[in-house]
Formats: structure tokens, C-alpha cells, sequence
């Protein structure tokens, strides 16, 4: 047989599988390709626990499967035919570098659905693609720093120079000089989303420069390490950390894709799934921020909940004018707010934060 | 007592049969492995080793991407094996796969929207020329400052990181992208695709050069000055230097043959499977290759059967983490243990075991 045919013969026994009729006996297949490993305390092991959430909120109705350490390219492409071979209705791939993989496979298999994880790519109607606000969290983690700091340095541990990570070290400079007009971040490009010894040099090359708040958009909890030992702030990113609270982790952002997980999968169920783009945030709970410690000040604490829930309600949103570029041209007249196009492409800092963007 | 005796030559039955027991005594090894997480030993194996073969739903779309798998494996492993076999150690063969990419993958673009036959053959030559640059830094500071190729060539591959990570996201990005990092896609426009030759078989160009590359070196090892030059230096090199060989040339020949593959190995995989340079484009088939030319003893024809044996124990540990849930860990270590095993038997080629002392002559 045209291996062709075969693979829409598998297609075609996958969508039986997945037909409303048939799934009250045949459990919806579930996949999950994850770019790291489940034990990294960061990325993929936020995504795993939302799998784990997905099980147990169908409890039988739903199987889910997933491969771990999966690179980006020829081999995501791989594994996602052989989860559509081996019967999966609905896939999730976590990383921005399953794109193309993800399109290309969904092209070939129109009748599985595909969820594809801070990409903006859906060339199919069997792709969405969600991602989460992040910039909201880092926005609240700001404010905090901008208090907590004494020595007005805050030292930020930056992964890529890509417009995910620039929105965050914006928004979180915006609202630590919102409530300390001295601050100054420095930032650190460390090029990798997960290298523990690097991280951690990092993080103490910035106590060296004199930082007492660390902030990181790395996965890994070296820096906190780091941190506890030197005794400075930090805060815990993608999952709470809370093994270093209440210090030197005194908040943190963590990545709850859950909720979504569960609608999208009941989505597939009820047989409503269409092809959406979703930018959650904190208000449906995406974004979440971990437990204030009791080593913030309670005004503070007051002060940064209260920001939390404005954007919550939607009355304020974290990058509101006005603002300026770096080099000094308006970018957001007064009271002007962010459109998401500019937002989703940033490629620039604001006014007052020094260095460049390397290229 | 067991005592170990060296034989005047390597045992021609050891070297052949020590690959095949290597790769049961993982399976039982692995078997007991998976047996401790809780799962059906025989079952796990089964899926590793033949249900990418003969699963009804699986084979026929694994069977290709066995030699998609392999392909980049074989052609960086034929050209590491040439040095090893001199005594030349190319660790680096990650760093001239990466560069070779970007080089390739750069002249491709340079051309963008062309879709001109002749850019895909250039960009063959400029991921080639790209590896063999990358090779060459390490062998002009050995052959003119005497510095450990081993340390050079490794440390390169973090260099070449940084740089593929500035392509990313610095000169190679895609101005259509939306400031997300990485190129266009490559296998997605005529003119720099490298796509299936045939339709379902996973042959595209980076197979056929591996295939081409193991006869290459057969014939040159066998039937070549060169090639005895190279056997004779690894294997007693004052007497090379007696038969006249020039140690010189023969570094600066082997870093380059094997740098230069491995950057064809990275085009192939940037204009066709991988499809773009990533950040995170490099999977480590550099230093994997390494693994695949020992497991192949070196030999042309070993390194070829070793590259596919090793894409299949990648794409069934995939199927096995899909079907039962076994950790990618677990996989990592059941590799790990076929190479021990490899090695741990591979002092009997080269050594016979006596029971009883040793008697005084």
C-alpha cells in the first residue's frame, strides 16, 4: 500500500476513535510532547502536572501519553506521527521550535487535533495556539522587586533575546521604577532555557555587580540557590519554587495550563473544538502567582495584589502610556495601551533601561 | 583464577561477535532494567527493537525515518572513523555539523525568494566548505602550535553554539517571523529543499551521501595509499613515520574529511528534516556519531549497520515511552549500557582469557 494511504488509514481509524458515539466506550488519546524532561522543575514539569490535571478530572473517559526530551525539527515531527499512529485524538506540543512540525504533521493527519504552545503558526483548522501572558506576572514580580531592592539594582537572568523574554524584563522594570525611581535592571544573556551551572553563574555574577533581587527567565533553581546563599531576593519562575520560600523565593509566576488543558480536551469531546489563538493571562488563570511570603512587607504585599487584580479585571493593563523607547522616541502616548501585535513582535527595551539588545 | 592473556593479533571471531553479544546482553540487561520500573521486559524490548520494523501501524512510516535517523549518524561517523583510526581525535564533529549548517543554510537564504536548481548544489558545497573551516582551526593549532585537537575541536562546539543561537536570532531570523527566533524554513521552498527522493522510502540527499561515504572509505582504506598510511599511523606510528608518512598531512587531511562531512550532514538535516536553523538545531548527532563508529568498530561497512542500530533504539525508545510510559531517562541509560557492554567486551578481542596462575617459565 502507498504509505500515504496507510498513514490516513491511520488517520481514519484515529477519528473513528475519536466519533462522540464511539468515545463513550474508547477513552479520548490524549499527547503531550514535551521539549525537556518532567522532572525540571520548570517548563515541562508545569505542562506534565496540567496532564496529570486532565486525568484526573476525566478520570477514565481520557488516556494520555507523552515523550519526553523531544528536540525540536525532524524528531518532533516523528513523534508526533507515531502518537498519531498510535491512536492519539488531540495533541499538545510545548515549545515554541514544534511550529513547523506541528503543521506539517497536522497537514498530513486533518482529522487529530492540535494545540501548539506559544507559536503563532496555524496553517491548518486542526491547529490553535495558546500561550499565556507572562508579562502580567513579571509585571507584579516588578513592583515587588522595585520595593525589595536596597542596593537599586535588580540583576535579571534573560535566556534568548526573543520578544517573550524582552515583554518580561520591560514590564518588570516598568513597575519596579513605577515605585522606586532609582532602580536599575542589569541583564544577563545566558542563551539557554535550562543550564543549571550556567544559571547559576550568572546569578552571582550579578551579586557581584552589586544586585540584591534576581529575577530569572530560566527554568532552573540554581539561581535561587545562588541566591540564598548571598541572602538576596528571588523569584520563582514557571513553577512556584516553593522548596526556597519563604526566602529567598518571596513570589513567584507559575505556568497553570490546566484549565485550559481541560477545556480544550472537552472541547474535543463535546465535539466544539475549532482552530482558536489563545493569550491568557492572569484573569483565567493561566498565569499564576505563587504565595506572597511574609518577608514582604504587608504594605507591599497589599500593594502587589492589588496590581494583580487590576489586571485581573481587566481596569489596567501592564503596559499602559506613557512610555517610551529606549532611545528616548514615544512609543505609547499618555494612557495609551499596548495592541497585542506590537506586544506578541517586541524587539525593543523602554526608556531607562541600559545595555542592548544583543543580536 | 581468570587472568588475561594479549593476543599476538585481534581475534577476527571476537571482533565480529562481540557487536552481537553487546547487544543481548543489553536486552537482558535492559530487560531487567525495565523490569524493576514496573514494566513487561519482553514487551518493552520488543517495541525498541522490532515493532519499528514490523508493527503494522508503525513500520511503514518507521522503516523510512530509520534511515532519515541514520543517515546524518553514518555520514559524521565515517569521517570521525578515518582520524580515530590515525589516531587523529575529532571530538568536535557537533560544532563543524552546526557551522556547516549555518554556512549552507546562509547560502541558501543569501538567494531568497530564488528558486534556482543550481542554489541547492551550492549550498552542498558551502556546508561543506563550512565543517572543513571549522575542522581546519584545530588542525593548524596542532600542526603548528602542537595543542590537543581533543580539547580544541571539543570546545569549538560551544563556540559554534553561540554563534548558531546569534543566527537565530540575530542574522539568519526570519524578517517575516515576527521577531520570534529562527530562519525561514528551508524544506518548505523550492530551490533550497532537500526533500524524500522517493516518495515513503526517507532517501533524501543526506542518505545517499552516506551511503556514497561508506563506499568512499571502504575503497580508500582497502585499496588506497592513503588509507594504509592512516591504518599504519594509528596503529604504529614510528614505523609511519619511517614508511615516510607525513603527520602533518595526514591531520590535516582527516580533521578536514571528517569536519567536511559533518557539515554536509548539518546541511542535509537544515534543508531537509530539521527544515530551519534553530536555536536548539543541533540534537548531538555529532557527538552520537562517536558512539555509532566505535559500536562500528571503524570499519566502513560496521559503522553503517552500527548507524542504523542506534536510529533504531532512538525511534523504538520513542514508541516505547508512547506505549508504556518509560521515562526518557530509562532509554538514555539502556543506550549507555550497549556501549559499556560494547567495550567491556571488546578487551576480548584483543586479549584471551586462561583459567589458572600464570606458569613461570
Amino acid at each position: 500500500m502507498n504509505p500515504k494511504l496507510k498513514y490516513l488509514a491511520g488517520a481514519a481509524l484515529a477519528l473513528g476513535l475519536a466519533a462522540p458515539a464511539i468515545a463513550q466506550d474508547e477513552p479520548l488519546q490524549v499527547g503531550f510532547v514535551y521539549v525537556g524532561s518532567i522532572g525540571d522543575l520548570g517548563w515541562t514539569y508545569e505542562h506534565d502536572q496540567s496532564r496529570l490535571a486532565v486525568e484526573e478530572h476525566f478520570g477514565d473517559a481520557v488516556e494520555t501519553t507523552y515523550v519526553e526530551n523531544v528536540p525540536e525539527g525532524a524528531d518532533a515531527e516523528r513523534v508526533m506521527t507515531q502518537m498519531v499512529l498510535n491512536g492519539a485524538d488531540l495533541i499538545f506540543t510545548t515549545s515554541f521550535g514544534y511550529m513547523d512540525a506541528t503543521n506539517a504533521v497536522a497537514a498530513r493527519f486533518p482529522d487529530v487535533y492540535f494545540e501548539h504552545a506559544t507559536g503563532y503558526r496555524r496553517d491548518h483548522p486542526n491547529v490553535s495556539t495558546y500561550s499565556a501572558r507572562f508579562y502580567e506576572g513579571r509585571a507584579v514580580i516588578g513592583h515587588i522587586a522595585g520595593h525589595m531592592t536596597e542596593s537599586n539594582i535588580v540583576g535579571y537572568i534573560a535566556s534568548y533575546p526573543i520578544p517573550e523574554v524582552i515583554r518580561g524584563i520591560n514590564a518588570a522594570y516598568l513597575h519596579a521604577r513605577e515605585v522606586n525611581p532609582d532602580v536599575e535592571f542589569r541583564v544577563v544573556w545566558v542563551y539557554t532555557w535550562f543550564d543549571p551551572a550556567q544559571e547559576a553563574d550568572a546569578a552571582q555574577a550579578l551579586i557581584d555587580q552589586g544586585a540584591d533581587v534576581i529575577m530569572q527567565h530560566t527554568d532552573s533553581t540554581a539561581p535561587m540557590t545562588v541566591a540564598a546563599e548571598a541572602e538576596v531576593v528571588a523569584f520563582g519562575q514557571a513553577s512556584d519554587m516553593e522548596q526556597f520560600a519563604p526566602f529567598p523565593r518571596v513570589a513567584s509566576i507559575i505556568d497553570n495550563w490546566a484549565p485550559y488543558y481541560i477545556a480544550r480536551t472537552q472541547a474535543v469531546m463535546d465535539g466544539t473544538w475549532e482552530s482558536v489563538d489563545t493569550w491568557d493571562g492572569i484573569a483565567p488563570g493561566m498565569v499564576e502567582l505563587g504565595e506572597f511570603s511574609e518577608r514582604i512587607p504587608e504594605d507591599v504585599r497589599a500593594s502587589a495584589q492589588a496590581l494583580a487584580d487590576s489586571i485581573a479585571d481587566g481596569s489596567y493593563h501592564p503596559f499602559t502610556g506613557p512610555i517610551s523607547r529606549q532611545d528616548g522616541t514615544v512609543w505609547l502616548a499618555e494612557s495609551e495601551v499596548a495592541d497585542d501585535g506590537t506586544l506578541a513582535g517586541m524587539d525593543f527595551y523602554v526608556e531607562g533601561i541600559t545595555g542592548e539588545i544583543p543580536n | 583464577m581468570f587472568r588475561l592473556e594479549k593476543r599476538p593479533m585481534p581475534s577476527r571471531v571476537w571482533i565480529v561477535a562481540t557487536p552481537v553479544i553487546a547487544v543481548i546482553l543489553t536486552m537482558i540487561a535492559g530487560g531487567i532494567m525495565f523490569a524493576i520500573l514496573g514494566q513487561d521486559p519482553v514487551e518493552a524490548i520488543r517495541i525498541i527493537f522490532l515493532d519499528p520494523l514490523f508493527d503494522e501501524r508503525f513500520a511503514s512510516f518507521s522503516r523510512p525515518q530509520l534511515l532519515v535517523k541514520a543517515g546524518p549518524l553514518i555520514l559524521i561517523a565515517i569521517g570521525l572513523a578515518l582520524g580515530f583510526r590515525a589516531g587523529i581525535w575529532n571530538i568536535g564533529a557537533e560544532g563543524q555539523y552546526i557551522i556547516g549548517a549555518i554556512c549552507g543554510a546562509a547560502f541558501g537564504l543569501a538567494f531568497y525568494p530564488s528558486e534556482n536548481p543550481l542554489i541547492f548544489p551550492g549550498m552542498v558545497l558551502a556546508g561543506l566548505f563550512g565543517g572543513w573551516a571549522w575542522a581546519m582551526i584545530p588542525a593548524v593549532l596542532r600542526t603548528r602550535f602542537r595543542t590537543n585537537e581533543i580539547l580544541v575541536s571539543l570546545l569549538l562546539v560551544y563556540v559554534a553554539e553561540a554563534i548558531l543561537a546569534s543566527a537565530a536570532t540575530g542574522f539568519l531570523r526570519n524578517p517575516d517571523g515576527r521577531g520570534f527566533p529562527g530562519s525561514r524554513n528551508l524544506s518548505q521552498h523550492p530551490g533550497t529543499d532537500n526533500l524524500e527522493l522517493v516518495a515513503g522510502t526517507g532517501m533524501h540527499w543526506g542518505v545517499v551521501a552516506a551511503f556514497i561515504a561508506v563506499i568512499f572509505s571502504y575503497v580508500l582504506l582497502n585499496r588506497h595509499l592513503m588509507g594504509y598510511q592512516i591504518k599504519l599511523a594509528g596503529q604504529a606510528p614510528r614505523a609511519a613515520k619511517f614508511a615516510g608518512v607525513n603527520p602533518t598531512r595526514l591531520i590535516v587531511l582527516c580533521l578536514g574529511v571528517s569536519g567536511a562531512l559533518a557539515g554536509m550532514a548539518g546541511l542535509f538535516e537544515v534543508a531537509g528534516p530539521a527544515g530551519q536553523i534553530s536555536i536548539d538545531f543541533n540534537v548531538g548527532y555529532g557527538f552520537t556519531a562517536i558512539i555509532v563508529a566505535f559500536l562500528g568498530r571503524l570499519h566502513p561497512v560496521g559503522i553503517l549497520l552500527a548507524g542504523l542500530l542506534m536510529a533504531l533504539t532512538y525511534i523504538g525508545g520513542e514508541l516505547a515511552q508512547l506505549m508504556l510510559g518509560i521515562p526518557a531517562s530509562a532509554i538514555q541509560a539502556f543506550q549507555g549500557m550497549l556501549l559499556f557492554f560494547l567495550l567491556a567486551l571488546d578487551v576480548l578481542s584483543n586479549y584471551r582469557v586462561r583459567i589458572g596462575r600464570e606458569v613461570a617459565a
